[in-house]
């Protein structure tokens, strides 16, 4: 049994034998696609509630497509630039003879701990020029290209070379051969990191802000700030929900005649690396300068201001209890979501059916929305609903899964869908309860996805603002509220300290996912 | 059996930093066991001293939340009756005439809104000025000293200044100018102001605080900010540290508009009289020469004398725009819109 073919056969046997999903991972999975699609809810009800004629006069204003265009096109240059740079980068580091590609392979996810708005303040003080469309492009391809490239370079250690080999072999040049055949294997793996980096880009508030570049997030919230008329700000968050779940959809239908080819273990032998010769330093040197920009540059602007800041002094005990604060609520945060993802993630890949689809869609509801509107979303129904938790940390750590489920799904679903089914049914032969299946077998094979879910969502809690401002306990300050604070008054300087402590405290999980993913498949230490 | 040890690992350093986060005693809520809860859109750095005063005082046990104005006000406006608000203290009139309009708040009594100096104080009695602030030029001395002698706004039209003028677009305090350029030249004649101002090319900063350090470094001659910034700058640094100078403009000039901080009591407290202490404390002499020493503000109580060199309230404009006029701010936004100032 164990030679038939994988696909097709051990689908059908999944489907005959996991006919209907168990209620213990249904009911999570319902629970949190219900909390998903809260924000939603709220913005039908203020939607709605304006009647008609003003949604549709909102959404005929001249300025209204000019803003789907903008966002959209910063979306997709952010992502097409991210998915080159990631590939490229994981190309050189898993499969060229490069000169300091280990240490190179360490520094390039780096720039995931810098937060946006961190990147954009440094960004701003040094090129006042490079505001709008050029500054956020760069900030935001610096910050998020991490994205694509980590599961990129976990793919790349785990496809097999015969199949780049025979490409070579039949007369296929190098290059060609890294874009027809490593490229299209690796292609799943890139564009759920290209949808993370698509979202990312619609949802960000902090860079656009800054860098001043009118699209969807910078609009809804000046229209809260500025008029207070909520309903602008709900037409359009309800327009960017709906441009956020055709891309989620889109994302779905570019993977899926590639994803069968994945299926099967993973592979012992190395690739062959590429001798680069004359090119080598040429690719060290691109490389390096990447991480200049995205990584250096930032944290030395930061070192900058906190050197200039020290003369005022350091409030150290704020400073300890607020990063307190921060690893406490991105740690509950992380596990509350992750209590969410993992049956969700289970199920999709388990339980392919119409209804597991539109569970899995909904999870992405809330995900490009800005974090002002969820939080808002939360307010409505935390003082209708779940008055006794408003603004203390349960109500907080709802935000959080809602905003970040979906970067913890992936990572789980993709870890479930690459382990075999057959081993679960053996399970099931010798006696196991499903639910002894599920802890012993399951959960197990894809620890490393649900690791590095797990450090992937705590990583972004961290630099989470606008909703934790909004929602968290009164009193309670994360390192992000306090950089708010201060930056709010005084220059840089002030805030510098805070900064540098949640970059240092990103940079954690920013390992930790790193090595979560480089040993998804184990063939290497990095 | 990699991951049957990364997934231990993991655990195990979840449970790690979980408990040294618990160790330090996680989010406290210090709205618990408070009288009275204030949300401050003004920033914890500015008033948290006077609000623990305040706390001392009045024998009040006072809880704050502190987010930005506006995003208070949505928030406020999203919880209604349910909010556990009793007091809101805004950085700008914008936000509380917000609240007004939506009928949440309570009006306060003439003896309150009587303190502070004619125009310091919502018309209907829904919310008082605390502390206010004027719009001034900020000049760079050694690129255009002619600035000391400027009176009126329309000086940064001069062609001369072309891409050399500062100005933070997105700034409340900046809205509240054009809404006083509306009021002073009508609505043709302060889209023709916008329309010269931006073919002008002036810089766009992404707050006062960058438009003083644009002036300050030279990057531009002129920058149009709020006048406190210079002060708390020339306080903390020295004034020999200091390059850029401000310039009061006359006192008919919409250019030299007063805005204002304010305080309103939420509609349905509990905490009625609570409250009104704190309100009452906020105009006392103690806190009315808090803002001016400490935040360099102008204070809105007469009578009250500050450290700093400020030019007397009574020269500069009364506002005699309803700042609160949302419609107004909305009129204001589209403006800048189709101009292209946004």
């Amino acid at each position: 049994m164990a030679e038939t073919a994988p696909g097709a056969l051990s689908r059908l046997r999944g489907r005959e034998d996991h006919g209907r999903p168990p209620w213990w991972l249904v009911l999570p999975a319902l629970a949190g696609a219900a909390l998903a699609v809260l924000p939603l809810g709220y913005l039908l009800v203020r939607t709605f509630e304006a009647g008609p004629d003003r949604v549709v006069e909102i959404l005929n204003r001249p300025g209204t497509a000019a803003l789907v265009g903008r966002s959209l096109g910063l979306a997709a240059v952010v992502t097409g630039l991210c998915l080159l740079i990631g590939i490229t980068m994981a190309a050189l580091v898993t499969r060229t003879a490069m000169p300091g590609r280990r240490v190179l392979a360490v520094l390039a996810p780096l720039p995931l701990a810098i937060p946006s708005y961190v990147a954009a303040f440094a960004w701003v003080a040094a090129v006042p020029w490079a505001r709008g469309f050029i500054g956020a492009t760069i900030v935001l391809t610096a910050c998020t290209y991490p994205y694509v490239y980590l599961p990129v370079v976990a793919a790349m250690r785990s496809v097999d070379p015969a199949q780049e080999e025979v490409s070579r072999s039949l007369g296929r040049s190098a290059w060609r051969t890294f874009w027809t055949v490593t490229a299209r294997q690796v292609w799943p793996a890139a564009a759920s990191g290209g949808l993370l980096v698509a979202l990312y880009t619609l949802s960000d508030f902090g860079a656009v802000s800054i860098l001043q570049y009118d699209v969807f997030t910078r609009v809804i919230h000046t229209s809260y700030t500025a008029t207070f008329d909520r309903t602008p700000a709900a037409v359009l968050s309800t327009l960017l929900v709906v441009i956020t779940v055709v891309i989620a959809v889109g994302e779905r239908w570019t993977r899926r005649p590639v994803e069968q080819t994945r299926v099967g273990g993973g592979v012992a032998r190395r690739a062959e690396l590429h001798r680069l010769g004359a090119l080598g330093p040429l690719a060290s040197g691109l490389v390096v300068a990447v991480l200049l920009v995205s990584l250096a540059f930032p944290v030395a602007s930061l070192l900058y201001w906190f050197a200039t800041g020290l003369s005022a002094g350091i409030d150290t005990e704020r400073l300890l209890t607020s990063t307190g604060t921060t690893v406490l609520l991105a740690v509950l945060g992380a596990v509350a979501t992750m209590a969410l993802a993992v049956p969700i993630g289970v199920l999709v890949a388990r339980h392919r059916s119409r209804a597991s689809a539109v569970v899995e869609t909904a999870t992405w509801a809330g995900h490009a929305l800005p974090g002002i509107v969820v939080a808002l979303a939360l307010v409505f129904f935390g003082v209708r609903v779940a008055q006794p938790i408003y603004q203390r940390t349960p109500l907080l750590l709802i935000a959080y899964a809602v905003l970040f489920l979906p970067a913890g799904l992936g990572a789980v679903r993709g870890a479930v869908a690459m382990s075999s089914p057959r081993i679960e049914e053996v399970a099931r032969s010798l006696g196991s309860s499903p639910i002894t299946v599920l802890r012993r077998v399951t959960i197990p094979l894809a620890a490393p996805g649900i690791a590095a879910g797990t450090a992937l969502v705590m990583l972004t809690i961290m630099k989470e603002l606008p909703a934790t401002l909004l929602l968290r306990p009164t009193g309670a300050n994360t390192l992000a509220t306090s950089l708010w604070t201060e930056t709010g008054v005084a220059a840089y300087a002030a805030a510098a300290p805070y900064a540098l402590a949640l970059v240092l405290l990103a940079v954690l999980p920013t390992l930790w996912l790193m090595r979560a993913q480089g040993r998804f498949t184990a063939t290497e230490d990095l | 059996m990699h991951v049957r040890r990364i997934l231990s690992a993991s655990l195990a350093a979840i449970a790690l930093l979980g408990a040294a986060a618990c160790g330090s005693d996680g989010p406290t809520d210090t709205t618990e066991g408070a009288d009275l809860v204030i949300y401050s859109g003004r920033s914890e750095s500015l008033v948290k001293g006077i609000l623990d005063d305040l706390a001392k005082e009045t024998g009040v046990k006072v809880g704050v939340r502190y987010a930005g104005s506006s995003e208070l006000a949505a928030q406020l406006l999203e919880e209604g009756e349910a909010t556990k608000a009793d007091l809101f203290f805004s950085q700008d009139a914008g936000a509380l005439g917000a609240l007004a309009q939506a009928g949440r708040l309570e009006a306060l009594d003439a003896a309150v809104t009587d303190r502070v100096i004619d125009g310091f104080a919502d018309p209907n009695g829904q919310w008082v000025g605390t502390s206010a602030r004027a719009r001034v030029i900020g000049y760079n001395p050694t690129l255009a000293p002619e600035a000391e002698q400027m009176t009126s706004i329309d000086a940064v039209l001069d062609p001369k200044y072309k891409g050399k003028v500062g100005y933070a677009p997105a700034n409340a305090s900046f809205h509240a100018f054009v809404t006083a350029l509306r009021v002073a030249k009508g609505e043709d004649g302060a889209k023709e102001w916008l329309t010269k101002f931006k073919a002008n090319e002036p810089r766009k900063y992404d707050n006062n605080i960058l438009v003083l350090d644009g002036v300050d470094k030279g990057e531009v001659a002129l920058g149009l900010l709020n006048h406190y910034y210079w002060y708390e700058r020339v306080a903390e640094k020295g004034a020999d540290a200091v390059t850029a100078r401000i310039r009061f403009l006359g006192s008919d000039d919409p250019g030299a508009l007063i805005n204002v901080a304010g305080v309103g009591i939420l509609k349905g407290t509990d905490q009625k009289e609570s409250a009104l202490k704190a309100v009452n404390y906020l105009l006392s002499e103690k806190a009315q020469k808090y803002f001016a020493d400490e935040t360099a503000e102008y204070p809105v109580v007469a009578g009250i004398a500050s450290k700093h060199d400020l030019p007397p309230l009574a020269d500069l404009e009364k506002s005699s725009i309803d700042l609160n006029k949302l419609d107004s701010l909305e009129t204001t936004l589209a403006m800048l819109n189709e101009v292209g100032l946004t």
